[in-house]
């Protein structure tokens, strides 16, 4: 799957990163707490979450998530667009819950990107 | 779907409120910031999140939610379950992200 | 073979804004990649820094975070200007956390950050003085460079 097919799936508007639509992805991690997605998440990872802040955009540079999807229809302020388009960070909007938007990509073949907690880092 | 159907398929773990397991669950909503939960979760809805404070068992009476669902392994604070255990709150557990337990909720009840 | 890695730098952090909260922690990021240290030790630091940066800009007055790049590890120093941390045990500790309600609105304030700088770094020293400020320092290991010292070192 690609970001293009994530951007149908969700009805996603691209905000950032129109030209990486062909990037693969093929596991996600949901949550709005940032150390949380420190913790747990993994590189080339989506992240979806119900905040729109400019971290949310540092978190993912620090850990190379391949994009963000930003759900509830919430438009990111134009200061976190500005940090995304210059870390090339891809953001999409989707107005799906968090709940539908990580069911639907789930029912479509994105896995959680770590199994369970513990054991490998 | 009934929460101990739910409970049972997916193999959650009951860590309080074991006696409240009758409820319909109608939706699911996913989210660590409370206000977003009191917000727009709906009567219900089984709330999947990463916070263990006693908090959550207030939201979760006041938006009369179906059940709390801890993630990755979390547990309830003492004074989350005691609190939990008194309002018949159900809480549950499971060494899953939020992203592959929604997924298998979702999966179950919207079939 | 060229000359053993020894790198370090500086860099300010202002208390209270989260304007640059990050900054730091993405030109670190940038600096060990140019060095050639190996992703998944740069990935470690990224983290405890970017942890490190969140709790100096949430918590304190200013600070600085300190770099120290060799062959065999790498080593984050910060040093605050701040409140300090009454019981460090106590905010060692994961859902810990007095973040005010700004910092938890962008997704911080969970009381995970010191165990995340726990869980990503080899050692961990935390001194605090209150009313003074507090001191972290972190050493993310190069274990294959320790186990396999005949390695080449890595050029700057
Ligand atoms: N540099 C600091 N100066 C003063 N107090 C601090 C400092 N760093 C941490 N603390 C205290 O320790 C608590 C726990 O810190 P920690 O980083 O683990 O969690 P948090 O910052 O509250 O939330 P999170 O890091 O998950 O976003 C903080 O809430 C704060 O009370
Ligand atoms: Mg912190």
């Amino acid at each position: 799957m690609t970001l293009k097919d994530v951007k149908e799936i969700l009805e996603a508007d691209v905000l950032v990163g129109n030209d990486q639509m062909g990037k693969p992805v093929k596991t996600a991690f949901a949550a709005d707490l940032m150390s949380d997605v420190l913790a747990f998440a993994k590189p080339d990872s989506l992240l979806l979450t119900g905040l729109t802040n400019p971290q949310v955009v540092r978190t993912a540079d620090i850990l190379d998530i391949t994009a963000i999807i930003m759900v509830r229809g919430k438009k990111p302020s134009e200061e976190t667009v500005k940090l995304a388009e210059e870390l090339k960070i891809p953001i999409l909007s989707t107005r799906y819950i968090l709940f539908e938007t990580s069911g639907r990509l789930h029912a479509r073949g994105i896995t959680g990107c770590i199994e369970k907690v513990g054991g490998e880092m | 779907m009934q929460l101990d159907e739910v409970i049972r398929t997916l193999g959650l773990a009951v860590s309080c409120a074991g006696s409240s397991l009758g409820r319909e669950v109608k939706g699911g909503y996913v989210g660590d910031l409370l206000s977003d939960v009191m917000a727009n979760s709906k009567e219900g809805d089984l709330w999947i999140t990463r916070q263990v404070h006693q908090n959550i068992v207030a939201v979760a009476s006041l938006k009369d939610l179906a059940g709390i669902v801890l993630i990755q392994g979390s547990e309830p604070a003492p004074d989350t379950a005691a609190k939990a255990n008194a309002e018949g709150i159900p809480i549950l557990v499971t060494d899953l992200p939020a992203f592959e337990i929604v997924g298998r909720i979702y999966k179950l009840i919207h079939p | 073979m060229g000359e053993a890695l020894n790198f370090e730098r500086s860099f300010d952090v202002e208390g209270g804004s989260f304007q640059n909260a990050g900054t730091v922690s993405g030109q670190i990021k940038a600096i060990l990649k140019d060095l050639g240290v190996s992703t998944d030790i740069v990935r470690r630091v990224a983290i405890i820094c970017y942890e490190s940066e969140i709790n100096i800009v949430s918590y304190a007055k200013r600070g600085t975070i300190t770099l120290a790049v060799t062959d065999e590890a790498v080593k984050i120093e910060t040093k605050d200007e701040g409140p300090g941390i009454p019981d460090i045990e106590l905010a060692m500790k994961e859902g810990y956390s007095t973040a005010s309600a700004a910092v938890r609105e962008m997704g911080f304030g969970a009381g995970m950050g010191l165990a995340n700088m726990k869980k990503y770094s080899d050692h961990l020293i935390i001194t605090s003085e209150l009313g003074v400020g507090t001191c972290v320092k972190m050493m993310v290991m190069n274990f294959q460079k320790i186990l396999h010292p005949d390695l080449p070192p890595i050029t700057l």
